[in-house]
Parts: structure tokens; sequence; C-alpha cells
């Protein structure tokens, strides 16, 4: 199969990906080059919903683009949870296992007003830690609906929520920080569930930390990104063809046009929400109809920060860690 | 015909035979059918065999025992006696000391080591010197409950209060506790007692029966040896021609031989006749002497037993030992001769004819005996026993004068029976030497790895073959345990086949009166067997009819009575668990009632219909009209049908399979798995030998254990953090509740290669999903320690913690210790530390003399682990026997590392080869990366299918939010899941397009990828991973020690050995066996060849050529040990260099 044009292509055939030689030299087969880069590199912001964005990377390899990603999900820095003192925990849960749920809960605290704590340090300072409390105590609920049967009528503090957390200051952290700004994203993780004698005393200590040690540090639920899709009908696809056509992809994608004839014809409409489900394979009569190809410089990336940042923020932050990290490596060649 | 028409008249055609048009439509298919398996189980469970015939033994056969041998008399004084008029089982208590007893339940037993148990009390009534003394509420012993049975404090009881009791809801019972294991009595397969058996025997054609009454058990067998039939008994010394028997039984006549044997066989038996000429033996008499002098010489003979001339002797044998199951009264042997003359017959038949051959594995010849049966044996055996010792201590102590009178309750000890018990449900050893019965292994350890393993247990069937044995018979599946036995379900190696599981729908039946059968059997035309000639016997339309494997009688028109007896059954009227079939090749029909037979339930088809409609099951969902299982069986829409039964009917699996001569529907087809392959989706799509693996695999897993399992304090005990319920279900797994107590987790997976480190089966998996509680589980030890009390008035002490003087702090040993000696919960423990820091007295002090100072010695419980452990909890309190009992409970964390197992739910295990950064893995183009990946070479020659389609339908359930079902033989279709993901954007086949996570560009290959449930079996690497450089030798051969548990060394076995043999490289050979193992230097005399010492040669009295050399210690240990036996090995050295 060959789509003749100058964009460097992938062509999702009906069993296997297949690479399009364009005819003309492309990102993929030149070297790097930075002012060519900076010609043909083009970011296009599609949505933006400060904790979720999608934007697109045009005219880069997709090598520069899985560094993000890969930066993103592990060497971003972010704050979590990383110790906790027991001072009690009679609830049936195992402190151990306690601790693990607390380190997963997102803290909404901007790591990058900390520093990374060092392995010698025992005493937290300001600079790079964050003191919580959880100290809850199940009762009964005298004052509650006394027929009900639902726990949570019967009981207080029964489930232990994330915004049971408190956040004790350390030094000047009060005026560092406005209370709002720091302690769990959200409130309604259900941390632990107990019954009347059961109490927490717990006091968690924060830390700022990276994905490569844990994923709880990683600041986005995922960062991900897909290669654009585009799909040329090459032939006319009239009838209830089309109609069957439309369906083989997502919405949108394939829309009827009546033409003048009164026939309905299918046309691509908007090939970029596609989802390369490949479903036009099981028509044997369709098969030749669509090519489904996807453009290999025109990279669709997806964040979704965890929110602690916002998402372009964890974005430019991946940007300096690699600036960071290609200065090391010339610093690191120039010296020997 | 003209009859029925008459009948008819003046009906319309419509009427009498429905609508013409609607014939030809099919049965209408009802969907919901399958409803009536929850109702079933909700009423006959899946222990509830074990249940039912623990209640059976209980509340009905322990009173016949006790009545069977209700009096106790003494040869000293005749007036003497003793006689049970009454027993009872009471409810489980707990002895708290000065014959103050509480209730207890099964929980407090399980934590305390105690033996959950119920008091056996008995109403007698006996002679106390002259007088006549009745008392109740004897204790005699105690008796183990059953957890769940009748006498349990669990039955029926709201999960509410079983809550409160710390019990957990789902726990199906059946087991015992006893001395605070739990203890499974094993279903145990035997052939069926009292039934002839035709078979090729060590001389020819033999038919055996297994006779067993209560009384006695014994095997009679006759066969055929050259051309003449003879019996053989355990209670004859020699085989003894078959006439001869006649003659003793008073058929002295040769022509009535003929004629209850049948007359077309004369020329064949005349051999046998002319035995009896040869003898001289023509009289009962003449033939009883000749068989008296055949008897096996008994091995006690008791004085008091009275003197019995032969011949009385062999007539009582005849009468109660040979055929010990039919009946013999006043002497009368007519129907045991014409019993005799049967088994004869159908050896002459199976001469002619080899069909007529018995099938000894066919499943309708086997008797499954429950834990009732087992226990009311065990009970029977003690309480003769006690019975026995109570009459010799009469006879010992009635004749001796005395100040006080005899009182015969002083003497009634409870502990005989009680320990008799205990003691066999505890090792599971059950010798009855009165039967001769010795079986070992009848009991197990409840199995609590998860809850499927426990319940997996609570069906298992155990078969009397001696697992050795490389016979393929009793191993392979026979047809007719289809749907009472799960065909998968199997452990592979040496117990393959041997080792059953019951089907889900499998009810075991129990003991039922056999005089109603006897009853209308009569009525229905039946003729006492010993009101009709014996020339009818062999006439060829006369049926024979058996009940219980004895002769009730003849019948002409034998489908009447078949017919009579099922539509009583229907009716109710009858049990519904007794069986008739026929037997047209032996023109037998034969009724059964005994227990031990395996059943279930089917739908009735009548007229090609079956009889539960639509309506019926809407009634059953909404509670109305029909409520339970029984309203099915009570209305004759439902039957049981046992094995033998089954056989003689034809069973539609579906309604479009109903042809007129369709009897019976089957109800669900998943039923004829069981338990553990109901685990399985889509397995009728996987190789059947994938489902067995899974099966093995089902009970390794991980998972929780019971609502209950915080509570518990086993010595091992595995839980899953985040245990999920399955994507894809069955309804097996709805009905078991296993959604409830799951053992595994949805990973998704991505069937792909990835690095090198997936080959033979390696799983990659995510390390960012183990960071957020993939496989995570706890790994709970107990330790327990027992605080004796000693007879000299000393006991174990326990004491606070050793302080440092210099720091005023506990030692490091002592660091995890409470003030109480007792380790602190929640505290971390490392090696070597101590848990209790026990001390015992040195019992040096004389009992009596408490005025010195004891002295203790350390024996400190410590911490063996080189992974530290939390301390869970700490339970003190007593057991049994009243002294302390301290049990710590120790938790482990794990966190899945390189090298655990896993497995998905068809029979694909693997280990984890690689754990990989999330930002390394591929990811979609959802942005979804995979929990695990595998490697598609574990498809093509496994052929799990059902694996693929799991994927699918998880994926597809994941989109729509919903479970799929995977049920065997039906679940959701392929084509149904496919457009279900269409629907939601996905590709149809499941496979998706994916970047590679290190490159970052699209993958090549579309990756099939989706949820598979996925269980983490208890196999972990921490476990059992071992090395060792240096380390404990041990002290006899001065080797390294062996196992990973005694920090042993790597033994390079004999084939290595042979490896470097073969290669020639003896100089590492050399230093693999004795360098590195047990080199040992050696003085050896060069001129006796004998070993010495220091230098000096003691046989020679020189130093003078003695010699080093170094040799492995064993060689020497060798040589000085025969030296001891008086060989002596002699050495001739050379130097290595000549």
């Amino acid at each position: 199969m060959d789509v003749n044009d100058e964009k460097p292509r992938i062509i999702l055939e009906e069993y296997k990906v297949t690479q399009n030689l364009p005819s003309e030299t492309t990102v993929l087969d030149e070297t790097f080059d930075i002012r060519k880069f900076k010609k043909k590199f083009r970011i296009v912001i599609v949505r933006y919903e400060k904790y979720e964005m999608e934007f697109d990377f045009i005219g880069v390899h997709p090598f520069l683009a899985n560094t993000f990603r890969r930066l993103m999900l592990s060497e971003v820095p972010s704050m979590a949870v990383e110790k906790v003192f027991i001072y009690n925990n009679t609830s049936i849960i195992q402190d151990e296992i306690l601790s693990h749920r607390l380190g997963l809960v997102p803290l909404k605290a901007n790591p990058r007003l900390f520093e990374y704590r060092s392995e010698e340090a025992k005493e937290g300072s300001e600079q790079d830690t964050l003191e919580f409390e959880l100290k809850v105590k199940c009762t009964w609920n005298k004052e509650g609906n006394k027929e009900s049967a639902r726990a949570d009528d019967i009981y207080k503090n029964n489930n232990v929520y994330s915004k049971h957390f408190t956040w004790l200051p350390i030094k000047n952290q009060a005026e560092m920080f406005k209370a709002e700004e720091v302690g769990p994203i959200h409130d309604d993780i259900l941390l632990a569930k107990m019954r009347p004698g059961h109490e927490l005393d717990l006091k968690l200590l924060a830390v700022k930390g990276i994905g490569k040690d844990h994923a709880k540090f990683s600041p986005v639920a995922t960062a991900f990104y897909r290669l654009l899709p585009d799909i040329k009908i090459i032939r006319e696809v009239e009838g209830e063809a089309a109609e069957r056509l439309q369906k083989c992809f997502s919405p949108g994608v394939i829309s009827l046009r009546h033409s003048k004839d009164g026939r309905k014809v299918a046309v691509v409409n908007n090939s970029r929400y596609d989802t390369s489900s490949r479903n036009v394979y099981r028509y044997e009569d369709l098969k030749d109809a669509v090519i489904m190809s996807k453009i290999q410089d025109h990279i669709i990336f997806t964040i979704e920060s965890v929110g602690a940042m916002t998402a372009d923020v964890i974005f430019t932050e991946a940007v300096k860690i690699l600036k960071n990290k290609c200065l090391s490596l010339l610093d690191e060649l120039s010296q020997s | 015909m003209g009859e029925y028409l008459d009948s008819m008249k003046g009906k319309s055609l419509s009427t009498v035979f429905g609508d013409p048009s609607q014939y030809r439509l099919p049965i209408k298919e009802v969907e919901e059918k399958w409803k009536l398996v929850p109702a079933f189980l909700k009423i006959k469970g899946l222990v509830k065999q074990h249940i039912d015939s623990f209640n059976y033994f209980i509340n009905v056969e322990i009173k016949k025992i006790v009545e069977a041998n209700s009096k106790v008399t003494c040869d000293a004084d005749p007036l003497f006696y003793l006689k049970y008029t009454n027993v009872y089982v009471g409810t489980p208590d707990v002895d708290e000391g000065f014959n103050i007893s509480k209730q207890t339940t099964p929980h407090e037993c399980r934590l305390r080591d105690l033996t959950y148990s119920a008091p056996i009390t008995v109403d007698i009534e006996y002679t106390r010197e002259n007088q006549r003394v009745a008392k109740t509420g004897m204790l005699i012993g105690r008796m183990p409950i059953m957890l769940r049975s009748s006498n349990c404090v669990l039955s029926n009881k709201s999960e509410f209060e079983l809550a409160k009791m710390n019990e957990c809801p789902l726990d199906p019972g059946g087991y015992f506790v006893v001395k605070g294991q739990e203890k499974v009595i094993l279903i145990q397969e035997q052939l069926s007692k009292n039934r002839m058996i035709v078979e090729e025997g060590k001389f020819g054609i033999q038919c055996t029966v297994t006779s067993s009454t209560h009384e006695k058990k014994s095997r009679t067998i006759v066969f055929v040896k050259g051309n003449k039939y003879y019996l053989q008994h355990n209670a004859f010394n020699e085989i003894i021609p078959i006439s001869i028997i006649f003659k003793a039984m008073g058929v002295t006549s040769d022509q009535e031989i003929c004629q209850l044997i049948g007359v077309s066989n004369m020329e064949k038996f005349m051999s046998t006749l002319e035995e009896c000429h040869n003898l001289d033996i023509f009289t009962q008499t003449a033939a009883l002497k000749h068989l008296g002098s055949k008897l096996v010489a008994k091995r006690f003979v008791t004085a008091a037993s009275k003197v019995k001339t032969p011949v009385d002797e062999a007539r009582d044998l005849l009468a109660t030992t040979v055929l010990a199951h039919v009946p013999v009264e006043e002497f009368n042997f007519r129907t045991k001769s014409i019993y005799m003359a049967l088994m004869i017959r159908r050896v002459m038949d199976a001469e002619v004819n080899k069909k007529l051959l018995d099938d000894r594995d066919y499943y309708g010849n086997k008797r499954l005996e429950l834990a009732g049966s087992l226990i009311s044996l065990m009970f029977e055996d003690a309480f003769k026993r006690f019975n026995w010792e109570l009459k010799s201590i009469a006879e010992k102590t009635i004749p001796k004068i005395r100040a006080t009178q005899f009182d015969v309750i002083k003497y009634m000890r409870s502990d005989l029976i009680t320990n008799c018990l205990v003691f066999a449900i505890s090792s599971g050893n059950w010798t009855i030497k009165r039967f001769r019965m010795e079986r070992l292994g009848v009991t197990q350890v409840l199995s609590r790895l998860s809850y499927i393993s426990a319940l997996g247990m609570m069906t298992r069937v155990n078969s009397q073959f001696e697992k050795t044995r490389k016979v393929s018979g009793p191993r392979s599946l026979q047809p007719s345990q289809w749907g009472m036995l799960c065909p998968s379900d199997t452990p592979e190696g040496e117990a393959c086949g041997l080792v059953k599981n019951l089907a889900l729908m499998t009810h075991i039946t129990t003991e039922v009166d056999e005089y109603p059968v006897v009853r209308m059997a009569i009525n229905s035309g039946v003729l006492d067997i010993n009101t009709v000639g014996t020339e009818v016997l062999s006439s060829s339309k006369i049926y024979l009819v058996f009940l219980n494997g004895n002769i009730l009688g003849v019948i002409r028109n034998y489908k009447r009575l078949i017919q009579a007896v099922r539509l009583m059954r229907r009716k109710g009227k009858i049990s519904q668990f007794i069986s008739v079939y026929p037997n047209h090749q032996q023109k037998c029909i034969y009724i059964s009632s005994d227990g031990g037979r395996l059943c279930r339930p089917y739908i009735i088809v009548e007229d090609g219909i079956p009889l539960v409609t639509e309506d019926h099951i809407n009634k059953l969902e909404k509670g109305i009209g029909m409520r339970t299982f029984d309203d099915f069986l009570h209305m004759g829409l439902i039957e049981f049908l046992d094995v033998n039964e089954e056989n003689d009917s034809l069973i539609a699996c579906y309604e479009r399979d109903i042809t007129l001569q369709t009897t019976h529907l089957e109800i669900a087809t998943f039923t004829i798995l069981g338990v553990c392959a109901g685990l399985i989706p889509y397995p009728h799509h996987n190789q059947s030998p994938r489902n067995t693996y899974q099966c093995a695999m089902g009970k390794q897993a991980m998972g929780s254990i019971g609502y209950n399992q915080k509570n518990r304090m086993d010595t091992l005990l595995y839980n899953l953090v985040y245990p999920q319920a399955p994507m894809v279900k069955t309804k097996s797994i709805e009905l078991t509740h296993f959604d409830k107590l799951p053992a595994g987790q949805n990973g998704t997976i991505a069937v792909m290669s990835y690095s090198g480190y997936d080959i033979e089966d390696a799983l990659i998996i995510n390390k960012a999903s183990i960071d957020r509680g993939f496989g995570r589980c706890l790994v709970y030890k107990n330790t327990k320690c027992v605080m004796k009390r000693y007879a000299n008035q000393t006991f174990d002490r326990v004491q606070g913690p050793v302080i440092d003087t210099m720091t005023n702090k506990p030692i490091w040993k002592h660091q995890v210790l409470d003030n109480d000696g007792i380790v602190a919960p929640g505290e971390l423990v490392e090696n070597r530390q101590i848990l209790i820091n026990k001390s015992m007295p040195i019992t040096s002090s004389v009992p009596g003399n408490t005025t010195n100072k004891v002295e203790y010695k350390e024996t400190p419980v410590a911490y063996r682990n080189v992974e530290p452990s939390y301390i869970e909890r700490v339970l003190v309190s007593t057991n049994e026997e009243d002294a302390g009992l301290i049990k710590v409970l120790l938790r482990q964390t794990r966190r899945p590392e390189i090298g655990d197992k896993f497995s998905s739910r068809h029979g694909q295990k693997g280990v984890i080869g690689l754990v990989v950064e999330q930002q390394d893995m591929p990811f979609n183009e959802y942005g979804i990366c995979p929990d695990i990946i595998m490697n598609p070479h574990g498809y093509p020659s496994r052929m799990t299918v059902g694996k693929l389609i799991e994927l699918l339908a998880g994926k597809a359930g994941l989109m729509e939010g919903k479970f799929h079902y995977g049920t065997a033989f039906e679940g959701s279709k392929v084509s149904d899941v496919s457009e279900e993901l269409i629907r939601h954007g996905f590709n149809y086949q499941g496979k998706d397009v994916f970047y590679s996570g290190i490159t970052g560009e699209a993958m090549e290959a579309y990756i099939y990828s989706g949820p598979i449930y996925y269980q983490k079996l208890k196999h972990m690497v921490q476990d059992k991973m071992h090395a060792r450089g240096r380390g404990p030798r041990a002290v006899l051969t001065r080797q390294p020690t062996e196992g990973r548990s005694r920090d042993g060394g790597l033994r390079l076995g004999e084939m290595e050995r042979d490896c470097l043999i073969g290669y020639g490289a003896s100089m590492m050979l050399v230093e693999r066996l004795m360098v590195s193992s047990d080199q040992c230097e050696v003085d050896v005399c060069n001129k006796c060849g004998r070993l010495g010492y220091c230098g000096w040669c003691n046989s020679c009295k020189s130093s003078g050529q003695v010699s080093k050399i170094t040799m492995p210690y064993a060689c020497k240990l060798l040589l000085t040990e025969m030296q001891s036996m008086n060989i002596s090995c002699r050495l001739t050295l050379t130097h290595y260099c000549q």
C-alpha cells in the first residue's frame, strides 16, 4: 500500500503495522538539527483543563515525545507520604498496609518549593518535609437515627477518609503556605474502616521523591501519546456499505454526504479521534476501500495530572529535567 | 386400543392431544432453570452430605448401636445386669474445672487447642446388690461434633449470630475441631457391600459377595475350578465343593439343587454333584460334619464359651457368617440356598457369555462412606469395649468380699470412648479389630490456604486402592461417573484418578428404613421367595426382585413394580432416595435404599415434555408457592437418580435434545463440574489437562480464607491484601461464593514478547502495579508454647526482659519483649530475638520437698527467620489439660518479587522473570500500561482457548461495567463480546495498537491485551531461596547438613558427579566431593594397612611406616565402623607419582 505524500506514516494493515516510505526526507531519517527542528516544530494545545491536557507535538521524532513521557512518569518529582509513625492503631488494618495506603494518597503541595530530603537526615526540616497528623477514633453515634441500620448512622468516624489529615506546619511553614494549599487533593479517599473502640493515631511525613523510586511519587496519573490517525477512503463507498463503514470507526470520523445524484457517500470528516480499532477489516468488501494510517511526526500527547501540579507545569518540569540531564552530560563529556 | 378409544369418547381431539399445530414446534427452553441449582445448594449444600450423615449418626444410629448393645451381664453374678435405656448427644461444651462446663464455640476451640465435643449421656438401669437402680444422664464419653451439624451451636444461626461467635457465615462446616486442629473425614469410596460381583478370578469366573452387617463382615466367593464349582470363605480353611454346602443347608436332593440353580446347566454341574458322592455325603448331618472338620481353628477359645460340637459350629457358621447379610431364621436356609444357587448361575452364565461379567469400576457398584458411618463404626467398637471392660470389672470385683456394695457406675469412665474417638479423628488411623479394618489417613487437616481449598477438601473422595499400584482401571474416568464426580478435579501423579471430587449437585444418600419398601413391593405383586416353587425361579418370564442385595421375591409384571416405586417416590410416599432399576440380562429388579449411593437431581420428562416450566421458575424466584427445592421434589417435578437408575434413564442435556423416549432433563449442564473446576471460565474451550492443572493450582492460590480470617491463629495462613472478584465469573463462582472470598486479582495483560526474561512461562510485571498493591500478600505464622505444671509443684515461668546494666535498657535479644516476658503486639522482631522468655524448672527437687529454691533453665522461644516479622497478636489462655498456652501470631507483608509464582485460571503458571518500570512498559492509545506481559508461546502448545476468551470477555466487561459469564458449556459468546468491544471503539479481536515504552515507536504487531484473573500462588522465592558458602556440618559424617532449614549445602548428586567423571575433571571431583565436603587427614600404616593415629600404628606398635593421607571422613567412618564389626579393611598405599 502506498500513500503518496511527504509525510512519514505508519499504515495499519489488517494484521500488522507497516512503515510507509515518503518521497522526501522527514524528521525520522534526518539527524537532529536544532535549526531545522526549530523551524518545523510546533505545539498546538488542543484541550487544557488545568489537570488534564491534550496537545499536539508536530514535526518531532517519537523518541523525543517518548523522552518527555518517560520523564513525567518517573522523574518529575512530587510529594507523597513516605514515613508513618504509628502511635496507636487498634483498627483491623495492618500497620504496613495502612502506611502503604497513606503513601498512595496524592498530596496537594508544590514540589518545586521543596527539596529532596537527604538519606542521613533524621529530622525533617521545613524545606523538605510536610507533616500531617491522622487522629481518628470511632465511637457509637448517640444522636443519630436510632432505627437506622446504616453504618454511618450507627457509628461516628467509622470510615477514615483522607479529609481527616491535619497538617502540622513545621517552623515557618504556616507562613510559607496557606492551609488550603497543603493536604490531600481528594477528600474522599477511603483509608480504613473502623468500629467503636478502634483508634488511629498517626503522624505522617511527606517528602519529595520521584516516580522511579515508587509510583506514589509520580505526578501524573498517566502521561501518554498517540500518533495522529489519518484515514483515507480510496474508492467511493455508498449506500448501506457507507453506513457500515461509518460504524467501523469512532463517531465523527466518517460522515455521510448526499451526492448530487442522491446517493449516500462516505467521506472522512475528522480522523483525529479514531481509536485505531481497525474494525473495517471485518468486511471483505470494505477492506480495500480504506487506508488507515498514522502520521509519525504528529504526536497527540495527553497528560493526566494527579493534581499537585497542573499538567502544563509538569510538562515544563520534564523539559527542565531533560535540559539538566543534557547539561550534565555535556559537563561530563567536557571533563573527560 | 379399543378400550382407550372408548375412554376418549366425547372429547374432542384437541383436548386430548393439544393443538396439532404445536406438535412440530421445538420445546421451549426454560432459560432460568439453572436457578434450581442455588435452590438445591441452599437445602443440600456442598458439604451437606457430611452433615446429613453425621446428623443421621448422632440422632438415629447411635441409638440403634446402644440398643443393640444395651445389656451388660456378668458371669459371676447372674442377677447383675446393666441396661442402657436411652442415649443422648448433647451440645458442645468445655470443662472449666470443678465439674462446671460452659457452652463453647468452634472458634474458641480452634484458638485454645481444645476439642469441639459434646457429652454422650445415657440413661441406665442396673442392679446394685439386689436393688434395681435407674439413673439418668450418665456421662460415658465425649463425641467430637461436626461443625454445622444438628448439635453444633452454629446450626440454624443467622449471619449476625455467627459473626458474634467469630464464625464465617460462608464457612461450609462439615469438619471437626480436634485439639484445635480442623480435621476433615474424607469421603471413602469402596465397593458396595452385599452385592454379587461376577468377575475373572484366579481360576476362572468367580462370583464374590462381601457381606456386611452390624455384627459380621465376611466375603464369600463362588468360583469354578476345572469344571467343578467351589465355595471359598474365610471361615473354612480350604475350598468346599458347592454341593456339600447345599447339602449342609438342607437341600439334600441332587435334583433340588439342580432345580435351584436352573435346569439347563445339568451336565455342567454333574461333576460337582459327584464330589458329594465320592465323599459319601448324602445327609445334612454328614455335610455339616464334613464342614465341621474344615473350620479354621479359633484364635482364642474362651473357657466360658459353651462347648459346641463341630456340627453345631458349622451350622452356626453357615447361618451367620457365610453370606452373613442373608437372614436365616431358625436355621431355615431356604433364602440362603436360593441366593447361593443364583451365585452359581451367574458364574455359569458368565462362563458362556463374557459380557455378563460385572465391571468393578462401574460407579453403580461403589458406595461412599461418610463421616457418620465411619464414626459410628468407631463408636460402636469403643462402646463394645467400654461394655466389655465394665463386664470384666464386674466379674473381677463381684466375687470379692467388700465393705461397700458394688456400684457399677463408679467404674464407668468416660475417657475410653472420648480418647478413642479423639485419637481416631486426630490421627486418621481407623483401626477396628473386630472387622480387621485398618485404614490410615482417613482424616486430613483442613487446608485453609484459601476458601476454595477448604471447600474443595470437603468434596474430596478418597478411594481404598493402593496408590503405588500401576492399575489403570480404577484411575480412569468411568462413563458412569457422569454428573456425580468432577471429570477435571483429580491430582496428578500417584493419586491420579484415585482421589476424586464430587460434582456440584451430587448428593450422597443416607440409609433409609427398608420396611415401607418391602410392603410396597409386596402390594405391587412381588411374591415372597419362600412361597414360590423352585422351578419358578428359572422361568424366563419371572423377574427376581432384590432389595439392598437381598432377594425379596419374584414378580411377573416387573414393569408395574418399577412404575409403582417411581410413582410413590415422586409422590413423596417413600423416600426420594430409593432407587429402582431393572437388569434384563440377569432378569432382576434391584431396589436400593442403602446409604452411600451417589445421586443427583433431574427434571422429570413425561411424554417428551419437561415438567418444570417457566412458571415454576418464576414462582421460585419470587418465592410464591414454591419456595424451595423441596417443593419441586414434593410436587414430583424433580427427582433424584442414583448411578444405577441414571443408567436406566434417557437423559437429555438440553430441551432441544428431548425425544419421546427421554425420561429426564438435566437441570444445568455446568453442574457436572466440581467446586474447583467451577472457577474456570470457559473450561469447555480448554484442553482438558489444563483444567486439571488449574484445579490443583486453585487450591494454592492466596486470597481470603473467611470473614473471620483476622481472628484466626493458624500455623500458616496466606492472605492477599487486595483480593478482587474475577471480571469473568461463572455461575459456579456465585454459587460457591468465590466472588465474596476471592483469591486473585484482575491484571491487565498484554500477550507479547518483552526482553528475554519471559521465556519458559516467565512473566514480566509492571513495577508501578506492584507499588500500587498488585500481588501484595500477608503471611501469618504462629509460634506457640505451653506452660506446664509439674508433679513436684513446680511450673514453667515467663520472666521479663533482662536489663543491660550499662545502658539501663533491655539487651538486644529481649528488646521486643513486654514487661511480662512475652513480645508486644506491633513490634518488629528480627532473627534470633526472643518471643517468649520462658524458663523451665530443673527437676532436681524431691517431690514434696518444696522448701528449697527451685532452679530454672532458660528455654526461650526465639524467632528464627532471616526476614523480620511483625507481631500481630498474642494469645494467653489455657488448654485442655489446664496448662497455660501462649500463642504468638507473626505477620509479614510481601510484595511480589522476581521468582514469585503466579497463575491464571487456565493451568498457566509462571514465575516473575523481570520487574519493569512503568515508563519502559508498552502502552496503548488509551494510555493503558499492562500489569503483566505474557509470552505468546504459552498458547499454541497448551491450547487454552478459554484464556483467550476470558481476556476478550473481561475487556468487554470493563467497558460495559459489568461481569461477563464464562460458565461451562454456556457463558457469553465470543461474537456478542466482540460486538460489545466494537461498540466501545475497540478492535473486535481484542488486539490494540501499542507503543514501545523504550523507543517510543508504534509496534509492528497488534497486541492482544485485556484483563485476566491472576492468582498468586503460595510458592514464593523468599521461602525457597537458599545458598551457602560455609556452614554447619552433620556430627556423624562431618558432611554439610541437608536442607534449607538447616542452612545445608547444595548437593552435587550422582548425575552431576557422572558428568564430571565423563569429562575427566578429576581435580574438580576431588575438590567437590572431598575438599569442600568432609576432608579429613588420617594416618595409615603402610605395613599393615590399618588406620593409625598421631603418626602411630597401634597394631604394628610402631610409627615407622605411618603416612598421612587425606580422604573423605565418610570413608574413614566406614573403615572404623567395619572394624567395629570385626571386618578389618586394609589400605595399600602407593605414591601417586609411581
